[in-house]
Formats: structure tokens, C-alpha cells, sequence
């Protein structure tokens, strides 16, 4: 058996009469950086709410494979469900909880999956107080690991744009999760920012051991992170193969019209 | 056992009775209803202080009652005049009161783009306010109204007796109701809420007047809504709190039938008044105020977007 | 002609002279359905003193009033700049204020500053009884200032922490005072295992009772729209209402009971009576107030407490992080609900009876105010703005002006909710974190879901 994180089975998702994805199958390895490219109004987002439970489609299944091998069919299933089971996200415009600071944003990630602890946290029981410190380590650790540890006490709305990102980030690692699904993560930031944030997700994959699925239309980082790639258009999938294959696929040319021969990297404007 | 077959003797006696009060009532609660569901479709907020615009139109009538019947047996062609200028001065009131309201209450906060949490705390502030300055300025007592016409039985259904006051409420309801559909649906303001209640930003950019939109929304709903507290005080009266119980059913006539829908409104109107009227064969009459509620919490849990579902923009 | 109004000077003037005319009409005498002009026309004819100087009419006064306090705007607006200028200058002693104001922020800001201040008002709380010996001022304070204190703090959970409306808490203080009656055989009904518990055993009943009511209501109510909370709570206290006012097998119907037993302790040799003096009462509220205040300070302090935050920032980015919103939201309602019982055991025995009027929803109105008076959020806010609001009520009850009649109250408290809406939303001590959404959603920082839709509320997200 191919030890596959998720599988996409012929997933369709209506909108009324739009269909926003249409008969789409693909399937993540563990351990993979995998992108999804694809002009916009492709679908990319309306996947990822798939993935994450915030969508449910109307036909096909996902399922999700977590690293017991236990198998979990997305669909039909709470965000929240999705986020225990090993699933962690980022959003296309950032959406940090932004009137806490840098170090409450990540540490809501860490606590989340806890029990509820409503009496323990009136009573500030032991327990409670353990689990407080522990969180406050593990945010510690992340800040440490995405370099926000100097802003820790900042308010996240005043942080700028690859520090949101990278906020973002390490907010979605301290759920622990096996796969962090990437939606846009280079969106406005600057060229330095963006090798930074390269960078970062390798790291993610190399020393956390967490599995990514991006979404981006910078082809640059895209072609610099991806072991593989998956093209959709009008909801469809068009082409997968490595980065190589995808830059000579003449339907991805085709869907990505009017670029110009410097190649699809053109669309990130 | 015999709990219910004797019920259900009786209401297979009233059955005729209770449907002509049950319809009634309901022409009175769908008015009131397509205030909260217009006001609802363009600002996607739950108006609370729609009932003292209820209250507004039955006390301004109410006057106008007192002044024009003063007591005296109005002739056949004063009633016509006097229901007519009751609909008219309960209208205008409840048109004004709306205005005002969004005026005070709403757009200072929609300037600065306040969290809805704030539009719901500045409507009750409002509701609050306005209800208790009415009972301040005109009494705590429940007033009776001077009757603009004698309410005799004009014909009976099947046994049961349907007075004026019924005849009345119907066709007062039916006119309103019909061309607020007309206006909504064919005017070019009417399109312009339309409009707006499908997507603001939009509308905006297509040269939609957003702010005189609004007013005009609040206007139209506190109209129906002041000429359905008219309607409500000819037989019972008038007293300052008099807008709560009314309005808290007809906002779950709006739910029930779809909230931001104006044919929903009405529709819930009508089967919340007639479900309630019913309800009175089977249970003690000072629980039918329970039966809205019940109803309200159950199409919440069962059906959260109403018999028609919520959408303004379509619903015309 | 028209244009004149457009003006912004002339706008405010005609803004100033409403409003002036509104509270003339406000304070002026009460009407009737009889003559519906009288009370309009006796707010300007009737006679009122001014200052005790002279006794016009009170047209004549409020023209007098207003021009003095128009006096006074006009020098406090020269004096601040005065102020500004003599900071630029430099001037020594200015700079020696402004330092120490900026001390006095820095100090409210820190938790040992923070600790200070509650340590204040827990003095003030004790020497209270020292200070106004009157007793039925004491019974006043009592029954309206700790006891809605009491209450403020709990809805604050549900309206501060979790940004819920419940316009239904009445019902759960209602449920709470019930109980207190039930348990202690004073119903019609009988007891529960037919023994006449002592009053306090009330308390845990009535804690698990109103919970209970919370959470049955708020599973279904929570997963919807916020302002479906709002009107379903509001419903649900006129019901509980109803049927208050007309079971009367178990509830004594309108007349309720007035046969509940003060609080006592009868453990051995230690036997203690609360009651008959306001006193007892008046420090055994305190401690439940101190103690509120303590666990739901450290509950907004806590995981579940920053879960809220999520929440009501971002829903949907909450979820995503595996927090369960319609969960929390449950929790905060149940804890609302549960401290507005535990506050109906409270004023039952002190009152020794329960009667449906007590429990109007005008009651939930009050509450809210004080929680959207002193800050959202805040639970200082929260205290001072109940000692604030509250004392002015006890205060006009106990010695009331010429102008002022008790019915008006809630007149007067609609028109402050506007007032605070309009001007000061996150209250009179913000909480720090309300302050913060408040600004950023205005200056249009936070996501747009937190916002009022003015457009498309079905629009499918970002990308379709």
C-alpha cells in the first residue's frame, strides 16, 4: 500500500450552479511538498476548504491517512475534527487573531486540542497550570523556529507582511499537525521575505516532519519547493507530474494563455 | 384521552371561528414581519426596536382616532375616511420613528463600521428608550380606543360570525401588502434595495444611493409596521409596552418564513396567526404567547432559513 | 436657504438644540393618555430652580444650563490647548502632570497595579457599612448594587468574554430564585426527596438548574447567527415568565411565595442567622462577588478564556485551529446562566419572597447596561460601571430630585446604551483586548466577517 496522506476521489463541488470542482483526484505522499497551481478561479481555495472540512462536496470522498495509519473520511466532518485529526491550515489573506499578541495567536494553536477545563481554569488547578507552561514552551519553541521570538509580545496586527506569514505559520504547527495546507503563503511579500519563507518551509517538512501542500501562484517557489505538482482549471484537474514535466506540459501552457515565455512564473503578477 | 377528543370537539366547532381570528392576526404579524425582513436583507441585522415603531403608529392613530370619533357612532363613508386616515397618520408615525431610529441609532455606527455586537445593543438602548418616553408622555394605563366603525357581523362562514373589524384588517393588509411587492419588485427605489440586499458594494458602484437606500428600507417597514399597530389598538387599545409580545411573534413569523424574504414574511405571517389561534382549542389561552416562541425555537432547529429561505434580492 | 444646514457649525448648534430639547422633554413632568400634549407642554411651563438661585420656567433654566455648560466646554477646549502649549514649552510643572499621569496609565496597565486597584474596591466594599449606616440605604445596596454587581460579572462572561447577547439572563436569575423556593418547601410543589433542605443547599440546585435551562437553550440557538441568541433569549424570559405567573401548583402563580427561610448555619455548636439587619447579607454578597471576580478573572486569563478571543475575532480561522466554537459558546452561556442562578438563590433569601414581577425583562436590560456601561470584557469595568450606574439608582431612590420619577428609569438606561454606542463603545474601562478589536474593526484591520455585512452574506469565500 502506498503510505498516501490524503486521497481525492473524484470530488465535485456546487455552488448552486457553479461548479467549483469538478471530478477531482489527486492524492499527497507522506512526507511530500506537493503545490497546486492553477489560474485564478481554478479551485485552488475551494480544495483546500475541502480538505479542512469547511466545505462539504457533494460527490466523492476524501480521506485522510494519519501516521498510525488510521483512516478518517474528511468529508462531512468540522473543521475542528479535521484540525484534531492532523490537519493544520493557513488562509489566502492572513487571519491572525489580530488584537492578541504574536505569542497568544500561536499559543491559542498549542492549547486547542485540550479538553475543555473550564473548572480547572477558574480554579487554576495544578493541571491547568502545567498544561500553561507547557503551551508557553512549545510557543516559545515555534516563535524560536519561525524567527518571531523578538516580536513575541507584539499586537499581530501591527507585525508587516512576512511576519504575518510566517506567524500564521507557526500558528497552524502548534496544533501538531502531519500536513499544513498552504493557501498563497508568498502574497505580498517581498523578495527577501519570500526566499526567508522558502526556506521556512523546507524546514517545516525537513526538521518538523510535517508534510506541506501549497497553494501558490509564485512559480519561483513553487518550482523551488515542490517534489510535484497538480494543475487545476475550471475545477478540473489538467496535469500533474514534477516541476519539470508540468513546465513543458503544453494543456498547462494552454491554461495559463496570455503568459508570456518566461513561463507561467508571469501569473504571480 | 378524553383531554383530547374533547378538544378537538371544539375545535371542529370554532374551527371556522378561530381561522377567520387566526388570519386576522396573521395579516398583523406578516405587516410587521416584512419590516424585520427588509431591514434584515440590507443590513443583515435583526431590528430590535421594530415594536416601538408598532407602538409609534398605534399611538399617533390612536389620537387621531380620539380626535375624529371622539366617542360619537361614526356614518358608514366617515368609517371609510377615518380607516383610511388611521392607516395614513399610523403609517406616517411608524415611517418617522423608523427614520429617526436609523438615523440616531444605526448610522452613526455604520460610519464607523461598528461590530454588529453594537448595532444590536444601540437598537435595544433605542427600544427601551422609546417605549418607556411613550409611557412617560401619554400614561402607564392601557388606553381604549375610540372604534372608527361599529363592528357588526357582516357574514358568517359556515356558522362562524366575521365582523368588520376582520373585514378590515384583511383588506387594509392585502393593499398594503400587494403593493409593497409591487413597489419592491418594479420601482426603480425598489430595485435599488433589491440591489443593495444582494451585494451593497456593488450596488454602490452602480450608483445605488446606499445611505438614502437604507432610509428608504427603514420607511417602508416602519410604514407597515405603524399601519399594523394601528390595526392591532382598534379593539384592544393602547399602553406603552403594547409592542413587545406582537413584534417578538412577528420576528418569528419572519424566521418561520425565511428571514430577509418578503413573500416569507407573509406567509409566516399568516401561518404563525393561524397556528396560534388554533392552539388556544387545545391549550389555556395565557399560553398562546408560548406557541411563537415554540414555533420560533423549532423552525431554528430544524430549518434555520424558513419555509422559502432567506434572500431578499429574490425574493420580490 | 437650504444650504445654510449643511453648514457643520450650524449642524452641531441644531444638534446641541435636539438633543436639549429632548432632555428638557425627558425630565420634564409625566403625561397622560388624556391630554397627551401635557407632558410636553408642562416641560416647558412648569417651573424649576435653577441652582436654587431663582425658580423660572424650566425653558428658562435649560436655556441657563446649557449656556453655562457651553461656558464650560468652551474653557475646557481653551485650557487643553493652554495645556498643549505649555507641555511644548516646555513648562516644568506641565511636564511634572503629564509624567505622572503616564505613571498612573503605567501602573493600571501592570498586573501588581492592576492587583492595587481591586484591592481598593475590596476596602471600600468592607468600610461600605461604616460609611452609610442608613439601613435602608443598606438594604438598597444590598438588593441593587452587590446583588447586580453579582450579576453584571456573569453576564460578562457571556456578553464580554463570548460576545454573546443574552437578553433572556433574567430567566436564568428567575430559575435561580425558584429553586431557592423549591428547595427549601416554600412552593406549592413539593421539595425535592420531600425534605425542606436548608437555604443553602439551594445553591448547588440552583446552579445545575440553570445550567441545565442554558445549556438545553443554547445548543440549538448557539449554532445560528448571533442575533438569533438574542431574540431566542428574549423569548425564553418572557415564557419563563409565563408560566411563572401562571402555574400555579408549582409556582404559586402571580403571587409566587414569601415563605423562604434566610440563609443559616446550623453545624453543631456553630449556628449562624443571615437576615432581619442588611448587613450579614450585604458582606456574604461581597465575598461571592470577590470570588467571582477571582475565577472568572483567571477563566479570561486562561486557555478557555483566549478561546473566546478566537472566537469572536475570527471564527472561522478559530476552527481551523481545532477549536470548537459552538462548545465554547455553550460553556460561556451556561457559565452566565449558572451564575445568574447561583445570584437568584442570593436575593430569594434575602427577600424571603418570589413573585413573577421580579423577573421582567427590563431586569436583563439593567444588567446589560452596567456590562456595556463599564466595558465589555472588562471585569474592573464591569464593577465600577455597576457601583456607578447602580449607586446613582439607589441614590435617586433614596432621595429623589424634583425631576426625576423611578418609572423613567429604563428611558433613561435605553438612552445611555445609544449614548455608549455612539461614543464609547468598549465602555468606561475598556478591557484591553475590546479596546483593541473595536479600533482595528473600525480602522477596517480585522476580517470582514466581524464587520456588519453591508453586502453579499452567501458570497462564497475568497475564491470560488
Amino acid at each position: 500500500m502506498v503510505d498516501n496522506l490524503f486521497d481525492v476521489q473524484n470530488v465535485t463541488l456546487r455552488f448552486g450552479g457553479v461548479v467549483s470542482l469538478n471530478d477531482v483526484t489527486l492524492s499527497q505522499k507522506r512526507g511530500e511538498i506537493l503545490a497546486i497551481i492553477g489560474p485564478n478561479g481554478a479551485g485552488k481555495t475551494s480544495l483546500f476548504n475541502s480538505l479542512t472540512g469547511v466545505y462539504t462536496p457533494q460527490q466523492g470522498s476524501i480521506t485522510f491517512t494519519d501516521a498510525k495509519g488510521k483512516r478518517y473520511s474528511v468529508i462531512g466532518k468540522k473543521p475542528y475534527r479535521v484540525s484534531a485529526a492532523g490537519v493544520a491550515r493557513t488562509f489566502q489573506a492572513s487571519r491572525m487573531f489580530s488584537a492578541m499578541t504574536t505569542f497568544e495567536n500561536v499559543k491559542i494553536g498549542a492549547e486547542s486540542h485540550r479538553g475543555l477545563g473550564a473548572v480547572g481554569a477558574m480554579l487554576k488547578g495544578p493541571a491547568t497550570r502545567r498544561d500553561e507552561v507547557r503551551s508557553d514552551a512549545a510557543t516559545r519553541d515555534l516563535l524560536e523556529f519561525v524567527g518571531l521570538t523578538s516580536q513575541s509580545n507584539v499586537i499581530a496586527a501591527s507585525l508587516n507582511y512576512g511576519a504575518r506569514r510566517r506567524l500564521e505559520i507557526a500558528r497552524a504547527l502548534a496544533t501538531r499537525p502531519q500536513v499544513l495546507l498552504l493557501d498563497e503563503p508568498a502574497a505580498g511579500t517581498n523578495p527577501a521575505e519570500k526566499n526567508d519563507l522558502t526556506e521556512l518551509i523546507r524546514r517545516v517538512r525537513d526538521e518538523m516532519n510535517v508534510s506541506i501542500l501549497l497553494i501558490e501562484h509564485d512559480m519561483k517557489l513553487v518550482m523551488a519547493l515542490a517534489e510535484r505538482l497538480y494543475v487545476l482549471n475550471f475545477g478540473s484537474v489538467i496535469a500533474q507530474g514534477t516541476p519539470e514535466e508540468i513546465r513543458a506540459n503544453p494543456a498547462v501552457i494552454e491554461a495559463y494563455l496570455g503568459a508570456s515565455d518566461t513561463g507561467i512564473a508571469e501569473e504571480s503578477k | 384521552m378524553s383531554y383530547f377528543t374533547s378538544h378537538f370537539s371544539t375545535f371542529g366547532h370554532e374551527f371556522w371561528g378561530l381561522l377567520v381570528g387566526g388570519v386576522a392576526n396573521g395579516v398583523v404579524y406578516a405587516m410587521v414581519a416584512i419590516g424585520y425582513t427588509m431591514v434584515y436583507g440590507v443590513l443583515r441585522l435583526i431590528n430590535f426596536a421594530h415594536s416601538e415603531i408598532f407602538t409609534s403608529g398605534a399611538f399617533a392613530s390612536f389620537f387621531l382616532m380620539k380626535a375624529l370619533v371622539g366617542g360619537s357612532t361614526p356614518t358608514a363613508t366617515e368609517s371609510v375616511i377615518y380607516v383610511i386616515l388611521g392607516v395614513l397618520v399610523g403609517g406616517l408615525a411608524g415611517a418617522l420613528a423608523a427614520l429617526a431610529l436609523e438615523r440616531v441609532a444605526y448610522r452613526p455606527l455604520r460610519r464607523r463600521n461598528a461590530p454588529k455586537l453594537a448595532y444590536l445593543i444601540s437598537a435595544i438602548g433605542a427600544s427601551y428608550f422609546l417605549f418607556n418616553f411613550y409611557g412617560k408622555e401619554f400614561g402607564r394605563i392601557n388606553l381604549s380606543m375610540d372604534a372608527p366603525f361599529t363592528n357588526n357581523t357582516v357574514f358568517t362562514i359556515f356558522g362562524a360570525p366575521v365582523q368588520m373589524y376582520y373585514i378590515v384588517i384583511v383588506i387594509v393588509g392585502v393593499i398594503m401588502l400587494v403593493s409593497l411587492d409591487r413597489f419592491v419588485a418594479k420601482s426603480k427605489l425598489g430595485r435599488g434595495i433589491r440591489a443593495v440586499a444582494q451585494d451593497a458594494e456593488t450596488a454602490s458602484l452602480m450608483g445605488v444611493n446606499i445611505d438614502r437606500t437604507i432610509s428608504l428600507t427603514f420607511v417602508l417597514g416602519g410604514f407597515l409596521g405603524g399601519v399594523a399597530g394601528f390595526l392591532f389598538a382598534i379593539p384592544i387599545g393602547v399602553v406603552y409596552t403594547m409592542g413587545f409580545t406582537p413584534a417578538l411573534k412577528a420576528f418569528s413569523a419572519a424566521v418561520l418564513g425565511g428571514i430577509g424574504n418578503l413573500r416569507g414574511a407573509v406567509i409566516g405571517g399568516l401561518l404563525l396567526g393561524i397556528v396560534e389561534s388554533f392552539s388556544v382549542a387545545f391549550f389555556d389561552g395565557v399560553y398562546i404567547d408560548v406557541v411563537a416562541f415554540a414555533v420560533l425555537v423549532l423552525v431554528l432547529m430544524v430549518r434555520p432559513t424558513g419555509i422559502l429561505g432567506e434572500r431578499l434580492g429574490r425574493s420580490a | 436657504m437650504l444650504r445654510v444646514f449643511q453648514h457643520h457649525m450650524v449642524k452641531r448648534v441644531a444638534g446641541a438644540i435636539l438633543i436639549g430639547l429632548l432632555v428638557l422633554v425627558m425630565t420634564g413632568p409625566q403625561g397622560n393618555g388624556s391630554e397627551p400634549t401635557s407632558g410636553f407642554t408642562g416641560s416647558f411651563s412648569e417651573h424649576m430652580s435653577f441652582f436654587g438661585f431663582f425658580t423660572p420656567p424650566r425653558w428658562i433654566t435649560f436655556a441657563l444650563l446649557a449656556l453655562v455648560l457651553s461656558l464650560l466646554v468652551m474653557f475646557a477646549k481653551y485650557s487643553h490647548r493652554a495645556w498643549r502649549r505649555a507641555q511644548e514649552s516646555g513648562a516644568a510643572a506641565a511636564r511634572a502632570v503629564a509624567s505622572a499621569a503616564a505613571r498612573v496609565k503605567y501602573v493600571r496597565s501592570r498586573r501588581s497595579g492592576r492587583y492595587s486597584g481591586y484591592a481598593l474596591l475590596v476596602l471600600l466594599g468592607i468600610f461600605l457599612p461604616r460609611i452609610i449606616t442608613s439601613q435602608s440605604w443598606q438594604t438598597n445596596i444590598v438588593q441593587l448594587v452587590a446583588v447586580y454587581i453579582l450579576l453584571a460579572i456573569g453576564l460578562n462572561v457571556v456578553t464580554g468574554f463570548a460576545g454573546l447577547l443574552d437578553l433572556g439572563f433574567v430567566a436564568f436569575y428567575a430559575i435561580g430564585a425558584y429553586t431557592t423556593a423549591w428547595v427549601t418547601g416554600a412552593l406549592p410543589t413539593s421539595p425535592p426527596f420531600g425534605i425542606h433542605f436548608n437555604t443553602f443547599f439551594a445553591i448547588p440546585f440552583a446552579i445545575i438548574l440553570a445550567m441545565a435551562f442554558g445549556v438545553v437553550l443554547g445548543i440549538p440557538t448557539l449554532r445560528l447567527r448571533g442575533d438569533y441568541l438574542a431574540i431566542v433569549t428574549l423569548g425564553f424570559g418572557e415564557i419563563i415568565f409565563i408560566f411563572a405567573n401562571n402555574l400555579y401548583g408549582i409556582t404559586g402563580g402571580s403571587t409566587g411565595t414569601n415563605q423562604i427561610p434566610y440563609l443559616s448555619v446550623h453545624l453543631g455548636p456553630l449556628k449562624y442567622l443571615w437576615g432581619l439587619t442588611p448587613q450579614p447579607y450585604y458582606y456574604l454578597t461581597l465575598a461571592f462577588i470577590v470570588l467571582f471576580l477571582m475565577i472568572f478573572s483567571s477563566l479570561e486569563h486562561s486557555r478557555v478564556g483566549r478561546a473566546w478571543v478566537a472566537i469572536r475575532e475570527d471564527e472561522v480561522a478559530a476552527e481551523s485551529l481545532g477549536i470548537y466554537p459552538l462548545k465554547y459558546k455553550v460553556m460561556a452561556f451556561a457559565i452566565g446562566a449558572a451564575s445568574a442562578g447561583f445570584a437568584g438563590v442570593i436575593t430569594a433569601s434575602q427577600t424571603l419572597f418570589v413573585t413573577p414581577p421580579t423577573f421582567s425583562l427590563s431586569f436583563s436590560i439593567n444588567i446589560l447596561v452596567l456590562v456595556i456601561f463599564g466595558g465589555m470584557g472588562s471585569i474592573a469595568g464591569v464593577v465600577v460601571g455597576g457601583l456607578v450606574i447602580q449607586g446613582f439608582v439607589v441614590y435617586m431612590i433614596q432621595s429623589p430630585p424634583a425631576w426625576y420619577n423611578p418609572a423613567d428609569l429604563y428611558m433613561y438606561l435605553g438612552a445611555l446604551l445609544i449614548v455608549m454606542m455612539i461614543f464609547r463603545p468598549a465602555g468606561l474601562l475598556p478591557s484591553r483586548r475590546r479596546l483593541r478589536e473595536v479600533t482595528q474593526v473600525e480602522s477596517g484591520v480585522a476580517r470582514d466577517q466581524m464587520l456588519t455585512h453591508i453586502g453579499p452574506h452567501n458570497r462564497v469565500e475568497e475564491e470560488l
